[in-house]
């Protein structure tokens, strides 16, 4: 570093700007990451939450399965039979409309993503207040989402349409949701008025349906006798999200932006330490001809490279914290240390990747150049 | 057959004491139609504290006669010896090493490195051999005494005159205390005066510190200072 450090302090004010590309680079990355996170809370926090590790679904729903997925008591039975199989049970998701009917926000339209299960089963929620499923009666056990709209225990929703009325029984002050909508929690019965649109009476065919067999797997259970058997499909609780709309495209555009921000970071990492390695030719000559080896140079000129790079990072992302901080709660946004830490890491080691590219030009320059133009 | 043993005990000589000895040596530059012979069979010995200039136009192979004593270049055939070894037999690395411990340059004008203090030129050569300790630090600061620079040592190239660069270059050259000084035309960046001077300091320093010089030029009128003249001419040293 004998000569790295006094070059970089020498040549500061470019050192400078390119080191500011970097960190303005490394603040969009842990704001991306950010964002990333906050919206895969935001579409799939519910699926997430749910203390199951598969989901069987119809196996002629190939995307979307959640909308597009019916399946039957005869199916959630088979798998509860089935062996590797610690626990199936059905499993209801749909998304409604609903308006306030009786409470302080009467009038008020909110959007809900249900979620129907047995209400003395493990997917049932715990609520922070009021009581559950289970011992609240016929109703719904709504999310912080809903909640922070000022509805509360006792009120009442009833469903657009289908006119189902549906009481507030408790409160789980959590901020859980799926596709962007806060979750409510509600029996299956309830799930199914809601999904089939059916005021009154339930017809006998609905009660026999769901839209998944919510499944808690022993590890390298073999499913395929019962899948076939039943028609259905088991996925893993992480193939689960690519199933909640919109959850693929926008993580996927999210990986798209970073993986060309990433590039856009090497690339003008390499292109700087290319002009300047070439501007440094005479000097590079120059330490041959003293008898540097070239291992020397390019310790030296990779240290400095080594410098730059988490010099700016560090700045960089200490800034993208600090605004990202002030966007939780304004943005879908959340900021998770092991998706900053990987955006830093990347950043890093592209720009090395780019740098070193530029940096080989040293083993090429011809320590007799420094004889100058005479010979 | 007695020039031939006569040769081989100067080769010798030349070596036990450390200086610079070029035997038959020929450089040629380019292939096939294009080939410039640019160091036809040159004979060179140099002994330790003894300052020899040589001139020649350009295009004369002074520069080649530079890089190839310096083991910059390879000659196509003969010996370089210097210091006890031959040059021409070792490997690229170990001719790199024997550049950095037993080979002292004063290139032309751009011989410094921007970014270092002229007390960082000197230190540098011992810091590249990994010996950058309070012994090279004790001579970096004797030899920006002897060549005038002590008031000098914090400031960067771009602040020195034409000459301090050259002072600064030949301090640095020496720090490694090498067998040989090789100096590549001195004076093509300074006045009469200034040139004058700087010549007089190198062979000042030759005979001070016991190196071999080597100063190639086209300048006629700095030869006085040096104990011996050879001339150059088409790769012919005379």
């Amino acid at each position: 570093m004998f000569l790295a450090l006094r070059d970089l302090r020498f040549a500061r004010g470019r050192f400078a700007l390119m080191g500011a590309v970097v960190a303005l680079i490394a603040v969009l990355g842990v704001l991306l990451s950010g964002l990333a996170s906050g919206l895969a809370d935001a579409g799939i926090s519910g699926l997430r939450a749910l203390p199951v590790t598969h989901m069987a679904f119809d196996e002629t729903a190939t995307s979307e399965q959640f909308s597009r997925s019916t399946v039957e008591r005869k199916d959630w039975q088979a798998w509860s039979k089935a062996p590797g199989v610690k626990r199936a049970e059905p499993f209801g998701n749909t998304l409604a409309n609903a308006r306030v009917t009786r409470g302080a926000e009467k009038g008020e339209q909110v959007n809900l993503a249900v979620f129907g299960m047995a209400p003395d089963s493990p997917l049932a929620p715990r609520p922070t207040e009021g009581k559950g499923l289970h011992d609240g009666g016929a109703g719904i056990v709504i999310t912080r989402e809903i909640a922070d709209l000022g509805v509360g225990v006792g009120d009442v929703l009833t469903a657009d349409r289908s006119e189902v009325p549906l009481k507030v029984v408790g409160v789980l002050d959590e901020k859980v949701s799926y596709g962007h909508i806060g979750i409510v929690y509600t029996d299956l019965d309830t799930w199914r008025h809601l999904h089939y649109g059916l005021p009154g009476e339930l017809p006998e065919a609905a009660r026999e349906q769901a839209t998944a067999v919510a499944l808690t797997l022993a590890d390298g259970a073999d499913v395929a006798a019962v899948e076939k058997a039943t028609g259905t499909r088991a996925d893993s609780k992480e193939t689960t999200y690519g199933a909640s709309p919109g959850y693929t495209a926008e993580s996927s555009t999210m990986a798209l932006i970073k993986g060309f921000l990433y590039a856009i970071s090497a690339l003008v990492v390499g292109a700087f330490f290319t002009v300047w390695t070439v501007q440094r030719k005479a000097e590079i000559a120059l330490l041959k001809a003293l008898g540097a080896p070239t291992a020397y140079i390019l310790r030296d000129a990779l240290a400095q490279v080594l410098a730059v790079l988490l010099g700016a990072t560090a700045v960089g992302t200490a800034a993208g914290l600090a605004l990202g901080s002030a966007m939780i709660g304004k943005a879908p946004f959340s900021l998770s240390a092991p998706a900053i830490a990987t955006s830093a890491g990347l950043l890093v080691g592209l720009g090395i990747v780019g740098a070193v590219v530029a940096v080989r030009r040293i083993t090429a320059v011809d320590p007799l150049t420094a004889l100058g133009a005479t010979r | 057959m007695t020039t031939t043993s006569t040769r081989h005990g100067a080769a010798s000589d030349a070596a036990g004491t450390g200086g610079l000895r070029l035997l038959d040596v020929s450089l040629t530059l380019g292939d096939g139609e294009a080939a410039v012979t640019a160091l036809d069979h040159v004979a060179l010995d140099v002994t330790p504290g003894e300052f020899v200039a040589v001139v020649g136009p350009s295009g004369s192979g002074k520069s080649s006669l530079l890089a190839v004593a310096g083991g910059l270049q390879r000659p196509t055939s003969g010996q370089v010896h210097l210091a006890g070894t031959e040059l021409t037999a070792l490997s690229d690395k170990e001719r790199t090493a024997a550049r950095r411990r037993h080979i002292g340059f004063v290139f032309q004008q751009s011989n410094l490195l921007a970014s270092l203090t002229v007390r960082e030129q000197l230190l540098l050569p011992l810091h590249i051999d990994g010996r950058l300790d309070a012994a090279a630090r004790a001579r970096a600061e004797e030899l920006l005494e002897a060549v005038g620079l002590s008031h000098r040592r914090g400031h960067r190239p771009h602040q020195l005159s034409g000459g301090e660069r050259q002072r600064a270059g030949l301090a640095r050259a020496l720090m490694t205390s090498p067998a040989v000084l090789l100096v590549d035309e001195p004076t093509s960046a300074l006045d009469r005066v200034r040139s004058a001077e700087a010549v007089r300091l190198i062979a000042e320093q030759t005979h001070a510190h016991g190196t071999a010089t080597v100063m190639v030029t086209h300048d006629t009128a700095i030869m006085d200072a040096a104990d011996r003249v050879h001339e150059m001419v088409d790769g012919r040293l005379s």
